[in-house]
């Protein structure tokens, strides 16, 4: 021990008041930044409709990421476990909603029960049943990997938990494979409803199928408004539960001190529970809209969105429930950019970068609380 | 030291039994087949090899990836491969023999493809496989396969590389029962200038999937050799779903026709959000696209490249929906499928014309085949790729029609 | 079944046990002579089985060695980890990158040398002189002076590494062609491309690629070792992920056809034999025994215990990370060496992110911060899931193969749910335990895990 200490006595990561050259490191960040900016501005002037409709589409995977990220940013925060299973959560959202469309047609179960409805009625009301059904059954699910394959190690190392988590990953994955599961292929979705799309030329127009669009304009989906109204809602709700209700209380209480909350009277393990259930319904929720918007679902489609979301909540800031909100749009954005404008292999490469940044300059992610000085 | 006391008496017993073994070898020749569960290792060898032409069995290996990232691409083919070996047994088997199947898992990644060839190879001494999907699973194994002079029939695997080696040689027990990457994109290209009127064309592809880029690679080179320009080439990767990027890019670019040979899934997203977008540039594939769950509303208007056209009256073609159909509850086959059915076909009727168990006569009589397959009559050129043409179907109105006919 | 079957098959467990005990045998207390004269045994044995036949053909046949090969590539892999991780106690999915980095330099160097370019070889080895003499230069200035904020460092060490590499492409132009002469064609080998020369060129490939994948690791993990545990596991993560993205585009963004991208690597020798797998893994096993049971490796594990005191003892926090992270990608790199010329083809998928997740199964398994339960985990795990499950899911029918991934999950949970801690937990097997520091005994942070020190000031808000 001496010897090693002798050898190394200066500290090389100043966290002391003085630093040297700093302006170097930062010049190279802005080099980076400015380069960044340049593109982007660059190509905003060039083509405007293309960036448009480049930002469109990275907003519409930022939703995506959005509806998944809390269910991790609010898992983490309160057991410090990165859910690696609940992109596959969202998963079986997808696949739940296939099946009740396919098979029970439940999509248009208020036609057959209130026959006098109008199309439009039936329309809202037999989809957020469909919607509904997968985040009952999400939660169902979240709960039970919960009960089963964390509960037991919670008071074991946390990297056991993580293990256990990549094990039900894998088996919700290659399981759901199986052909008497769900399906080994790639299946079209069937849409509960039609989705339209719109285009902005003189104000907002609808696109009549069949006919060409004036010329180049920039063009959105239904799919995207609801993505908006769905997330906002969500955000909102959660808000509201984590600030305004006695159940959000507890899960603060959980989140900042879980011995203190037992001592206090709040039955931790429900509470815990409540957290996987609320991100795993909203990762139903995340899953439907997904397959409805991307028409195409497998087993494996929540790995990578699963994967976005949680380099998202972190880049916003690990427990911050806005911080998921904002990170997951940037993660959104910042993708859709590379692929447009730099090079699409490397949209990943700017993913991470971007965390990595981030991270250097706020250990905390954005909207996390600065962690307090170390003793 | 006790510990090493124990290591040392383990070590002498391994060395004693080792060295006991080969006295022991001639006495016992088992011919019961395997049904042993041993631990860790492995358990030992059927040791059936070259006793197969006693009017036995025939053992066949599949090596299609059934888990891991392409479970769908191993269940299909593993299907394909299966119906065509339950007709032969139906038939009497091949020379005599009934035919016994070993389906092996290989993820479509070297290392369990390579382990798997090794089990069937060197444990179950299979002289036959029938495998990979991947190329990149197909190229480490048709090594050690050519080694061993096993035959191995790729049904899927598009790189030039599984059949023939980096100096140019051809691997002699490796063939192939589809077309590779450049007679495809040639007819593609071919197709678009002569037919389509296709002046520019815009290329997407996957750039983690060989077969997807080697398509994309030969239709542009044939393309701009025929006169035609590319405006534009983007790719992406295999876990992509949103596309908007790249077809704002097509959309700007506004070719005349959208070059997308990936399988159907991709096809569906890509062409669904191209719709969506309002381009009305055609897209064009390869035989990826062929499958019932392609979306036809979103690919209308497309072209793909095939190998059979299923509307063709030929028997085998009928007769291999049918029958697929019947065997597997109602499903239509997918390109996987039906190569794989060939692929097994032709491997068979190569066993049944070299008459004995032999893999160097199978190779020969390969070599000079001339088989009536679901996807055209086949013959082997000297690379060991099937000679076959090629067809172009459109899809339009919800239904895949019969365009044209490219030979080789 | 006849009776050799079972015969042979409880030779090959007997003589995989042996050699799996054998090399936990370097880990002991006892004297050296002793040690050598146990490994050669354990060295032996599989030599034996390797080269004797029953009916035909050995006892151990492609199969097996090619496990063999597998577990042994994946061991240095694994204990490169359990250092990172077990030892020192950051959270690391990177490990799969740099076995990919390891895998790919010494595949290129090989490749080119028998293809007739000496060029690989000399820019790689003159290039990682280059940034290890610039790295260890810039190193001793920047500790003279305090206080550089480490994101200044990062971009001095980044232009010298840059700069590095330019030099080392001149060198490797002036000097090639000398030398390209005398290694033929694929065709027809060369002097220097065949036999025993060939072989020092191996020798040097694993070796340039393991400091390449250390070099590496030391520009990634300057800036990101400051990162908070499990901050720095999706840093890491997201580094497999670039590597990969590389690695597809090694034609394209990358100036190498030879690796062909997406498309795979073909034609790299299989130079791998027995010997060489053996050799290095001891290698391995020696060197990071020495260093875990040298100052430093204390120094490495007190970093894991409690960085706060560590630091107030005099540890240089950071360089310890440091340092266990660059000798953790070695191992990786060398690993990635051995199993490229083992299975002679590289594709990109085999280094996909999913996949990066094995050794970290294996570490857990094993037992954080225990060498000789990695040792027996990893080979527990390739045997399992590429042996066992394989051989009696192939004898269950058409369908079984598909539950192959479905079986492996719930055993991964059924273990973890039994022995949360791992095969071994901290401790060694048997003769090691005294040597080591037992880990402080506290039932919330007993093993390392990516505990974060303020892990109660994050809030839900």
């Amino acid at each position: 021990m001496q010897k090693a200490s002798v050898s190394t006595t200066a500290p090389t990561l100043a966290h002391g008041p003085k630093t040297r050259l700093a302006w170097v490191g930062q010049g190279f960040l802005l080099i980076l930044a400015v380069l960044a900016l340049y593109i982007v501005v660059r190509n905003l002037i060039q083509d405007p409709v293309q960036f448009g409709q480049i930002i469109i589409g990275g907003l519409q995977l930022g939703f995506v990421y959005a509806l998944i990220a809390l269910g991790y940013t609010m898992v983490y925060g309160i057991v410090k476990l990165i859910n690696f299973a609940h992109g596959d959560v969202f998963m079986v959202g997808a696949f739940v909603s296939f099946f009740s469309v396919t098979k029970f047609n439940l999509e248009s179960w208020p036609a057959v029960v209130f026959p006098g409805l109008p199309a439009a009625v039936v329309v809202v009301i037999g989809t957020l049943t469909v919607i509904l059904l997968s985040m009952i059954v999400c939660t169902v699910l979240a709960i039970t990997i919960e009960r089963v394959a964390y509960k037991p190690l919670r008071d074991a190392p946390r990297i056991a938990a993580l293990i256990t988590a990549i094990g039900v990953s894998f088996f919700l994955e290659y399981f759901g494979a199986l052909k008497f599961v769900f399906t080994p292929e790639f299946i079209p979705y069937p849409s509960p409803f039609t989705v339209v799309t719109f285009y902005i030329n003189n104000g907002i127009q609808m696109m009549v199928p069949g006919k060409p669009l004036p010329g180049h304009v920039v063009t959105f989906t239904s799919i995207f408004v609801i993505f908006i109204v769905a997330t906002l809602l969500v955000q909102f709700l959660l808000q509201y539960l984590v600030h305004r209700t006695k159940i959000g209380i507890a899960m603060r209480a959980t989140s900042f001190d879980k011995p203190a909350a037992r001592l206090m009277g709040i039955n931790v393990d429900q509470v815990i529970s409540f957290t996987f259930a609320v991100g795993a319904a909203f990762a139903g929720l995340g899953g439907v809209l997904y397959a409805i918007a991307y028409s195409s679902i497998w087993t494996q489609l929540g790995i990578l969105p699963g994967l976005k979301a949680f380099v998202a909540a972190v880049v916003g800031g690990i427990g911050s429930i806005p911080g998921a909100f904002v990170g997951a749009l940037i993660m959104g954005l910042a993708e859709n950019l590379t692929m447009g404008y730099i090079s699409t292999p490397m949209r990943d490469a700017v993913a991470f970068t971007i965390l990595i940044l981030v991270l250097l300059i706020r250990p905390t992610g954005l909207f996390g609380e600065p962690e307090k000085e170390k003793a | 030291m006790r510990a090493y006391k124990v290591f040392s008496v383990l070590a002498l017993i391994a060395m004693l039994v080792a060295a006991c073994t080969p006295a022991a070898a001639p006495t016992a020749a088992p011919t019961t087949p395997p049904q042993q569960t041993a631990p860790t290792t492995a358990p030992a060898a059927p040791a059936t090899a070259p006793a197969a032409s006693s009017g036995g069995t025939l053992k066949v290996a599949i090596l299609a990836p059934l888990s891991g990232g392409q479970p769908t691409f191993g269940v299909s083919t593993r299907d394909g491969a299966l119906l065509a070996i339950k007709q032969w047994n139906a038939k009497g088997g091949v020379l005599g023999m009934q035919i016994v199947t070993d389906v092996e898992d290989s993820q479509c990644l070297p290392d369990p493809a390579v382990n798997a060839a090794n089990k069937v190879i060197n444990q179950d001494k299979i002289h036959y496989i029938i495998g990979e999907v991947c190329s990149a699973a197909s190229i480490p194994v048709s090594d050690i396969a050519n080694a061993a002079k096993v035959i191995q029939m790729s049904p899927t695997s598009t790189n030039p590389l599984v059949t023939v080696d980096q100096n140019g040689q051809t691997k002699q027990y490796i063939f192939r029962a589809c077309f590779i990457d450049p007679f495809q994109g040639k007819v593609g290209a071919k197709f678009a200038v002569d037919t389509l009127k296709a002046k520019t064309a815009f290329i997407m592809y996957n750039q983690s999937s060989d077969y997807v880029r080697g398509l994309a690679e030969a239709f542009e080179a044939s393309f701009t050799q025929l006169g035609g320009k590319i405006v534009g080439k983007e790719t992406y990767t295999n876990t992509d779903t949103d596309f908007s990027a790249i077809l704002s890019k097509v959309s700007t670019a506004s070719p005349d026709l959208v070059y997308l040979p990936d399988y159907y899934n991709i096809v569906n997203l890509v062409t669904k959000q191209a719709k969506q977008m309002g381009i009305a540039a055609p897209f064009m594939g390869g035989d990826g696209w062929d499958s019932a769950d392609l979306d036809v509303a979103a690919a209308d208007g497309g072209y793909y490249t095939n190998h059979y056209d299923p509307g063709d009256t030929r028997p085998e073609v009928q007769n291999f929906l049918k029958d697929y159909g019947a065997e597997y509850s109602g499903k239509v086959p997918d390109a996987l499928a039906a190569l794989a059915y060939d692929a097994t076909n032709l491997l068979l009727t190569g066993i049944q014309n070299a008459g004995a168990d032999d893999t160097t006569k199978v190779a020969t009589a390969l070599q000079n085949i001339k088989f009536d397959a679901v996807s055209g009559t086949i013959t082997y050129d000297a690379q060991h790729d099937p000679i076959k043409s090629a067809v172009v179907i459109h899809v339009t109105g919800g239904k895949k029609e019969w365009v044209a006919t490219i030979a080789p | 079944m006849g009776l050799i079957d079972i015969f042979t098959s409880l030779v090959k467990i007997i003589a995989v046990l042996a050699y799996v005990y054998g090399l936990l045998w370097v880990l002991g207390k006892s004297s050296r002579w002793v040690k050598i004269a146990g490994i050669l045994v354990a060295f032996g044995i599989i030599q034996l089985v390797i080269t004797v036949n029953i009916g035909g053909s050995p006892i151990f046949n492609g199969f097996d060695l090619g496990l063999l090969f597998q577990a042994c590539s994946m061991t240095m892999v694994a204990l490169g980890l359990n250092l990172i991780y077990g030892f020192n106690g950051q959270f690391s999915l990177g490990q799969y990158g740099f076995y990919g980095i390891g895998a790919y330099t010494a595949a290129d160097i090989t490749y080119r040398w028998i293809n007739g370019d000496a060029r690989g070889l000399i820019v790689v080895l003159s290039g990682v002189i280059i940034v290890g003499l610039m790295i260890f230069g810039l190193r001793q200035i920047i500790h003279r002076y305090r206080g550089i904020p480490v994101l200044t460092q990062f971009t001095l060490y980044l232009v010298g590494t840059i700069l590095a590499g330019i030099v080392a492409v001149y060198i490797g132009r002036g000097i090639a062609p000398a030398i390209n002469p005398l290694l033929g064609t694929n065709l027809v080998p060369g002097a220097l491309a065949q036999g025993i020369p060939l072989q020092v060129v191996f020798f040097l490939a694993i070796i340039c690629a393991g400091v390449f994948a250390a070099e590496t690791s030391f520009l990634f993990g300057l800036p990101v070792l400051t990162l908070g545990s499990d901050y720095f596991g999706i840093a890491t993560l997201g580094f497999t992920i670039v590597v990969n993205t590389l690695m597809l585009n090694s034609d394209t963004i990358l100036p190498f056809p030879e690796m062909k991208g997406g498309r795979g690597m073909i034609g790299i020798p299989k130079l791998t034999t027995w010997f060489w797998a053996f050799v290095f893994l001891v290698l391995v096993i020696v060197v990071m025994r020495n260093i875990i049971r040298s100052s430093s490796g204390r120094t490495i594990m007190s970093v894991r215990e409690d960085e706060v005191a560590a630091r107030a003892m005099g540890v240089d926090v950071a360089d310890t990370k440091l340092i266990s992270f660059m000798v953790g990608s070695l191992f990786a790199g060398i690993g990635g060496a051995i199993y490229a010329h083992y299975i002679g083809f590289l594709s990109p998928n085999t280094f996909n992110f999913l996949l990066s997740f094995n050794p970290l199964i294996i570490v857990v398994f094993g037992g954080l911060g225990s060498m000789s339960g990695t040792i027996a985990a990893t080979f527990g795990w390739t045997f399992f899931l590429e042996g066992l499950l394989r051989n009696l899911l192939g004898t269950m029918g058409t369908d079984a193969p598909t539950w192959r991934y479905v079986l492996y999950p719930v055993t991964l949970l059924v273990v973890m749910l039994i022995r949360p801690q791992g095969l071994l937990g901290t401790t060694e097997w048997g003769f090691l335990k005294d040597i080591l520091i037992k880990p402080r005994v506290k039932p919330q942070v007993a093993a390392p895990g990516p505990i974060a020190p303020a892990e109660s000031q994050q809030g839900l808000d």
